[in-house]
């Protein structure tokens, strides 16, 4: 059984101007020890999605329809205070930048506890050790002395390693991390993947990692899932998708990562941007930056369907009965 | 630490002695005290030799000198008008207005923080409306116009506090005279205390609002969210403590001020307190009270803000390492 399946999720924004629909008819799983890397461009909804599982879209945001399931519990509709509980103990999250994700004026230990003690019944000595674990766990050195320390006296890599620690506080079984990279340099990008990944393998957490960066998709997701202007366009293995892009718009992606040793006048890139929310055309969204567009992708949308990679699904008309990419 | 309590405490001497400067060399200039101490039969020989037994005839510096060294001995001179060591006289009257601004400097934190927070965390309430509504008129209206306003709700037409005084005054061993012992002095300090707070609870209340606008957009109250903390931990904890910075800046200003604009407020209540004392002393040119009176609203100020710095260092982490390294 997956950690987490969403079905047909939507979300959608009311406005003066009508309703926005940032979220269309996505769904995807995510198995314990897995790592499933969400890409796509500023303002596909990858974030958004992240947000809608653990409950905290920004009014007037709202989900409007499919069903988020939770180790087999439905948890689109629970109550603020219901779904208090579950984030934190059961969804961990860690946020882009960890220079603002802490409260300067709480020692790290404070916040540990204090995460500890809001899901846990047990006594402050208890989350006390518990919170040094954590710290140990992280690679943060000298845990007991640094339990006592200001968020502004670790480095940015060291504060995202306390971010982490403070998802995990209660052992969840899903971790959302949502560009938990971005704001580290390359260095430092590459020991939290490596720490995600260890947790995720010993802990068999299933995590979700939100990013627009393919190198680090590549180097830490099992699965990797494309969203294109809130619909998923492309899901599959993270080799075979990186490989063998099967969407237009995921090859159009691969192929915009420059190679070392190219020597290239202009990057690569797709001509064109998405549509915004409300302009979005008919039919596929993609189609009018598309170079394989057919008359049918200006008028409806294209299920997901299988690929002849195993395991590989791609929301294209290419697809059409099985055929293959042309 | 201990260095920096050290460089403030040198720095507000200095600006105490400023202060002095100022105020002395102000004040003789606004009028020749003789022409008010002394009768009509009084001969200008008889006003020279008073001149002169007051030392008013000395150059400036030797007068200013002369006001230093006593003042710092806790002596500020006779007061002109009232023919007595200006310091018994300041004595009497400070308890009345520190007692005043005690009592509003308490409402204005209560209802500023409490209104703030409200207005803040639950900014589309109707309640939040009326309250921001209301501060409006606190901001916008003159202070004795709202003494003036609940002297005539409560003391003319409801006839339920008094209009003016301290009401019952009971003298502690110290010396010190407190209305705050006796129903009447309680009953006599609420009008004068909410007309002076009223100001200070508005513009305490409105930079708590912004700065809980501010703080809870912030990514660690998100991420506090994120994991699951209790919305009373995260609105009373986290992002209440980070709104205190400036709302203690403004706080430890607004009760200096308070000590300054009590003045208006003792005015229209009678308030037996330095405000009027001030008054008085102004219009008889009774230069010792006025210097007195500044050099000791200087202080005051100068204290509140030494504690204002230091409270800094207890609420702000960060703050203590850079003085630390």
């Amino acid at each position: 059984m997956s950690v987490v399946d969403i079905e047909n999720l939507s979300i959608e924004f009311p406005t003066r101007r009508g309703i926005l629909k940032a979220i269309e008819g996505l769904s995807f799983s995510i198995e314990a020890g897995e790592i499933l890397g969400v890409v796509g461009e500023s303002g596909a909804g990858k974030s958004l999605t992240g947000n809608a599982i653990v409950g905290l879209l920004e009014p007037p945001g709202r989900v409007s329809g499919g069903k988020i399931t939770l180790k087999g519990r439905d948890i689109t509709h629970l109550s603020e205070n219901e779904m208090r509980r579950v984030r934190g103990a059961e969804i961990g999250v860690i946020f882009q930048d960890p220079l603002t994700s802490l409260n300067p004026l709480y020692t790290v230990g404070k916040q540990l506890t204090q995460t500890i003690l809001t899901h846990r019944n047990i006594s402050y000595s208890k989350a006390k050790d518990r919170a040094i674990e954590l710290l140990t766990e992280v690679g943060i050195p000298a845990p007991e002395l640094r339990f006592d320390a200001f968020p502004h006296e670790f480095s940015g890599g060291m504060r995202q390693r306390v971010v982490i620690a403070l998802a995990l506080c209660c052992d969840p079984s899903l971790i959302i991390a949502d560009e938990p990279t971005t704001a580290l340099d390359v260095s430092v990008q590459a020991q939290i993947i490596a720490l995600l990944k260890d947790l995720s393998r010993d802990k068999g957490v299933a995590t979700m990692l939100v990013t627009h960066d393919m190198g680090v998709i590549a180097e830490a997701a099992d699965r990797v899932a494309v969203i294109y202007s809130g619909r998923l366009v492309e899901i599959g293995d993270v080799r075979s998708v990186i490989d063998a892009p099967k969407h237009p718009y995921t090859r159009g992606l691969m192929d915009s990562i420059p190679q070392i040793g190219q020597n290239l006048k202009y990057l690569p890139n797709i001509e064109g941007a998405m549509p915004r929310l409300d302009g979005r055309p008919d039919g596929c969204a993609f189609n009018p930056r598309c170079k394989m567009v057919k008359p049918v992708c200006r008028e409806e949308i294209a299920a997901l369907r299988a690929t002849e990679n195993a395991g590989q699904m791609a929301a294209c008309w290419i697809y059409d009965g099985g055929h293959k990419y042309v | 630490m201990l260095n920096f309590i050290l460089k403030r405490l040198v720095q507000s001497a200095i600006v105490m002695l400023v202060v002095a400067l100022l105020s002395f060399f102000l004040f003789n200039f606004v009028g020749d005290p003789i022409s008010n101490m002394v009768g009509q039969e009084s001969t200008t020989k008889d006003m020279e030799e008073l001149r002169d037994q007051l030392g008013l005839n000395d150059p400036f510096i030797v007068q200013f000198g002369r006001f230093v060294v006593n003042a710092v001995q806790g002596d500020f001179g006779i007061s002109y008008r009232l023919q007595r060591p200006v310091e018994d006289v300041v004595a009497e009257r400070m308890p009345a207005t520190l007692e005043l601004v005690f009592v509003s400097a308490i409402i204005a934190i209560l209802l500023g923080v409490a209104g703030g927070l409200f207005t803040g965390l639950k900014k589309k309430h109707w309640f939040s409306k009326v309250i921001l509504t209301g501060s409006l008129v606190g901001v916008s209206l003159p202070t004795f116009v709202i003494g003036i306003l609940l002297i005539y709700v409560f003391a003319v037409k409801f006839q339920i506090l008094p209009s003016f005084g301290r009401g019952e005054v009971v003298t502690l061993d110290s010396g010190w005279t407190t209305g705050l012992l006796t129903l009447s002095g309680w009953k006599a300090i609420i009008l004068p205390s909410i007309t002076l707070a009223l100001y200070q609870t508005t513009l305490i209340l409105r930079i708590i609002r912004s700065e809980m606008l501010e703080v809870m957009r912030a990514d660690f109250i998100k991420f506090a969210r994120a994991r699951g903390l209790r919305q009373r931990d995260i609105n009373f904890g986290h992002a209440l403590k980070n709104t205190l910075i400036p709302v203690i800046t403004v706080a430890g200003l607004q009760i200096g001020s308070l000590i300054a604009f009590s003045i208006i407020t003792e005015t229209v209540f009678q308030w037996p307190g330095m405000g009027s004392l001030f008054i008085q002393a102004v219009q008889f040119a009774d230069v010792p009270v006025m210097s007195a009176y500044l050099v000791m609203v200087a202080f005051f100020f100068v204290m509140i803000n030494l504690i204002v710095d230091l409270l800094y260092f207890v609420v702000d982490p960060r703050l203590r390492v850079e003085v630390r390294g």
